[in-house]
């Protein structure tokens, strides 16, 4: 295979010590943002922007390629341990995650999460190298009518997480959507709850609202408990640090089914790694509640498997279409775009004939920043989970600090570090009366998408709503939407039946 | 609530320990804040410390002329130590209302464009460019008009012909709202006869997104940076039917609008401003320095490397181009509505 030879050759010009140097130095940088509440691996790389100017383009993109992923691989490991997720694509990890820690199992949680994230980036990226151009003509494929039937399949995908108490979930839901309105809207230009404070135009930011509700929200209810309690972990952490094979073999296909969920997600530009890596945790736990002894509430190693996997299969592919489209689905493939341009190579259709040494030697260095990213991440997760046995007070002391530092470096506004104090309160005040937060997260992920991706379909076609189920696309989400509502329907029927007799 | 239980005596010491350590930080952290800012207030020169304020987030347009300007100022020598701070939000308006607030500071200075001053109009925003000294213009970057590859229109007048007819069913993307794309699709409406309030416009937030927007039918034509779309009008998936500048452009092989009857030559311009308060020789001093930079062979590479054409435009000159670019941009919002 052509392919196979040109990997090859960048394989060659990526295996140099120095390079290997800049890819490790990446990891370590991408992993240690993943971790800090609050930075993420889009900073990372806007930080590293002006340094970069110094390295040769090979050495910067290596460079690169290592933070990319590494801020995945990191930002579930505060989302294990102590249920302070450190990005946006860690929210659904955490739920399953931070029960697994608390029933001593940090290390393995900590483990599944990598080999998960590993595999997700292993499918992807290899799906990128041999598929790259026909990624191009499946974002083609998607206009905003089909981007609101993915938002509403999205919606009941993740629905599951919010069915606890209906009434408490919408609550959630609606706290989310407001969140997600606050700006100028961009369509008509009108303000929406912004006060006529300028600092609110642009909307407040998901880093702010992840790290608020989250993050902040869980170091106040800890402080607000009467006593405080052992460190989480004194229970001696149980079995041994890496997954038994029994573990291993319940995690495998959750691994590869998120990743099979995650892999579609990057090359459209539908809010990011978020939305996959929820509708990765709706199907784990909609196939637990089958099983016969359901795992999930009590620590489910799906739970992190199958969301973990999505998320960086959605980075493996957002990367194809960064390079096949010139189209950045997510907040990092952004900022790489300007890194791209700034070394003179412009992503689209003729970049791979263009720069295709530069581009290969990436897509190897791809490869090697998962590889470096997995061997440094197995050994970490025991001594990650050490963290644990950190006296609390002084454990959410130093998260308090990092969340600050974290909102602050990414927009260098006051005004965010008072946004997030506040959306903290309302955190802890949901979690004191019992309100779920994944709605609310839920709610400000695919609340924009689904109204701008509505309105737009609507604006295209002159206001014809003919347009939202115009295409073959939408008539199979729609109908699977329809279908799984059915079914769901009937077993409630059957199940109340059955009961009654 | 019932009271909480009293604390341990080990607990209470450790209370001690980090009230104090806290008292103590926040002391330093004081401290070393009020010397910052004393030896600031002190006159720190232009050419020793330059402070730049990209008025936008890291990997925008404004964020990456203001580092490149930062890296072309080092690299010649132009000043000793100079930094590039990011004020993101509200199109800029917020940098903008930062600047205006640091009267008589001489080592500040902003990157600023024509959507700054669309955003001033459209967020009703209590500071113009009135509130701050203008330096110059440094760039500028050429919008094209565009349609898929398989579009029915060959030429901007039979796109034009068409639009006229259904304005509201005919959509045209371009960048976000108050973007100089919209401001060109407007302009070139009411030179078409076309009412700009009937424009069925589209934001999207970037090239990538225009490209594959046009390329799935969801939008008609459109008009936007022309390094957006160059890779694939020579893949031949887009066709460019005209570009809007003021003079036909090396560079990008089509008619302009102004050629093609429409006086249409808006441009992505990118400038740089001042604090207000300054002295005649103070600003001097920063216009030469901004002339040392532009002048450089360093900044041409920038340029090259950028695609970005140079319009370098100073002092006077400048301030009488920005108050002509004001009214321009005013009236084609108040066209629209703002």
């Amino acid at each position: 295979m052509e392919s196979l030879s040109l990997l090859g050759e960048g394989f060659a010009g990526a295996f140099s010590p120095i390079n290997l140097l800049w890819v490790v130095l990446g990891a370590l940088l991408g992993t240690a943002v993943g971790v800090l509440p609050g930075l993420g691996s889009a900073m990372a790389v806007a930080l590293l922007l002006p340094v970069t100017f110094s390295l040769d383009p090979t050495g910067a993109f290596i460079m690169f390629a290592g933070v990319y992923f590494g801020g995945l691989f990191g930002d579930s490991t505060m989302a294990i341990l102590v249920n302070t997720p450190g990005g946006s694509t860690a929210i659904a990890t955490s739920f399953e995650g931070h029960r697994m820690a608390q029933s001593g199992r940090a290390p393995q949680a900590l483990a599944t999460s990598a080999i998960g994230a590993f595999i997700g980036g292993l499918i992807a990226t290899t799906l990128v190298v041999f598929f790259a151009p026909v990624l191009a003509e499946v974002a083609i494929l998607f206009g905003p009518a089909e981007y609101f039937a993915l938002a509403i399949f999205a919606f009941l995908a993740s629905a599951s997480v919010v069915s606890d108490s209906v009434l408490r979930g919408l609550g959630s839901l609606i706290i989310g959507l407001i969140l997600a309105v606050v700006g100028i809207d961009g369509i008509s230009g009108t303000q929406r709850f912004t006060s006529q404070v300028p600092q609110l135009f642009d909307g407040i930011s998901i880093i702010v609202i992840t790290v608020g509700v989250l993050a902040l929200g869980e170091v106040f209810n800890v402080v607000f408990k009467r006593r405080e309690a052992p460190p989480t972990a004194s229970k001696a952490m149980t079995g041994r640090p890496f997954l038994t094979r029994r573990e291993f073999r319940e995690a495998f296909p959750a691994w590869l089914r998120g990743a099979g969920i995650g892999v579609p997600f990057g090359v459209i530009p539908v809010g990011g790694a978020e939305v996959p890596t929820f509708m990765a945790y709706g199907t784990e736990r909609q196939l637990d509640r089958r099983r016969r002894q359901p795992a999930f509430g009590r620590g489910a190693i799906r739970g992190v498997a199958g969301p973990e996997a999505a998320g960086n299969a959605t980075a493996g592919t957002a990367m194809g279409a960064l390079l096949a489209m010139g189209l950045p689905t997510s907040a990092t493939a952004a900022i790489m775009l300007a890194a791209f341009q700034q070394y003179g190579m412009q992503p689209g259709p003729l970049l791979f004939e263009r720069n295709a040494d530069l581009v290969w030697v990436l897509l190897a260095s791809l490869f090697i920043g998962l590889v470096v990213l997995l061997i440094l991440n197995l050994p970490l997760a025991p001594l990650w989970a050490k963290l644990l046995l950190i006296p609390r007070r002084f454990l959410y002391a130093g998260i308090t600090v990092f969340c600050a530092l974290g909102v602050y470096a990414t927009s260098a506004a006051l005004s965010d570090l008072l946004l997030v104090l506040g959306i903290g309160v309302v955190g802890f005040l949901m979690r004191r009366f019992d309100f779920p937060l994944a709605p609310v997260m839920i709610g400000v992920i695919l609340g924009p998408l689904a109204e701008t991706s509505l309105r737009n379909a609507l604006l295209s076609s002159g206001g014809d709503a003919g347009v939202l189920v115009a295409s073959p696309i939408t008539w199979v989400l729609y109908g699977l939407m329809g279908a799984v509502l059915l079914i769901v329907a009937y077993r409630r029927v059957r199940s109340r039946a059955a009961r009654d007799v | 609530m019932t009271p909480p239980a009293p604390a341990s005596p080990a607990r209470r010491l450790g209370r001690t320990i980090l009230g104090a350590a806290a008292v103590l930080l926040s002391l330093v952290l004081v401290s070393l804040a009020v010397v910052d800012a004393s030896s600031s207030a002190s006159g720190a020169s232009a050419r020793n410390q330059l402070t730049l304020i990209a008025p936008a987030a890291a990997g925008g347009g404004w964020d990456s002329a203001a580092r490149e300007a930062q890296q072309t100022l080092r690299t010649h020598g132009v000043v000793n130590n100079s930094q590039v701070v990011n004020v993101p939000g509200a199109g800029g308006t917020i940098g903008l209302s930062e600047l205006s607030g640091l009267e008589g500071d001489s080592s500040t200075m902003m990157l600023m464009g024509i959507t700054m001053l669309g955003a001033i109009k459209i967020n009703g925003s209590g500071v113009d460019l009135d509130d701050v000294t203008p330096i110059a213009r440094l760039t500028d970057d050429y919008d094209v008009l565009v349609v898929p590859a398989d579009s029915p229109y060959d030429s901007a007048d039979e796109l034009v012909a068409a639009w006229r007819e259904d304005p509201a069913h005919f959509a045209f993307g371009g960048g976000s709202l108050g973007s100089v794309d919209q401001m060109i699709i407007s302009q070139l409406a009411s030179r078409s006869e076309i009412d700009p309030g009937q424009v069925n416009y589209i934001a999207h937030s970037g090239g990538g997104e225009l490209a594959t927007a046009l390329l799935s039918g969801t939008i008609s034509a459109s008009v936007s940076g022309y390094a957006d779309f160059e890779d694939q009008i020579e893949a031949g998936r887009l066709k460019a039917l005209a570009v809007s500048a003021p003079e036909p452009v090396e560079a990008i092989p089509y008619p302009t609008l102004n050629e093609l009857g429409y006086d249409v030559e808006l441009t992505n311009w990118r400038g740089i401003v001042a604090p207000p308060g300054l002295t005649a020789d103070e600003r001097e001093e920063l216009e030469a320095i901004v002339d040392e930079m532009v002048r450089s062979p360093e900044w041409s590479d920038v340029l090259a490397r950028n695609e970005w054409t140079d319009t370098y435009l100073s002092g006077e000159d400048f301030e009488e181009n920005l108050r002509a670019e004001s009214e321009t941009v005013d009236r084609i919002w108040s066209e629209l509505g703002y």
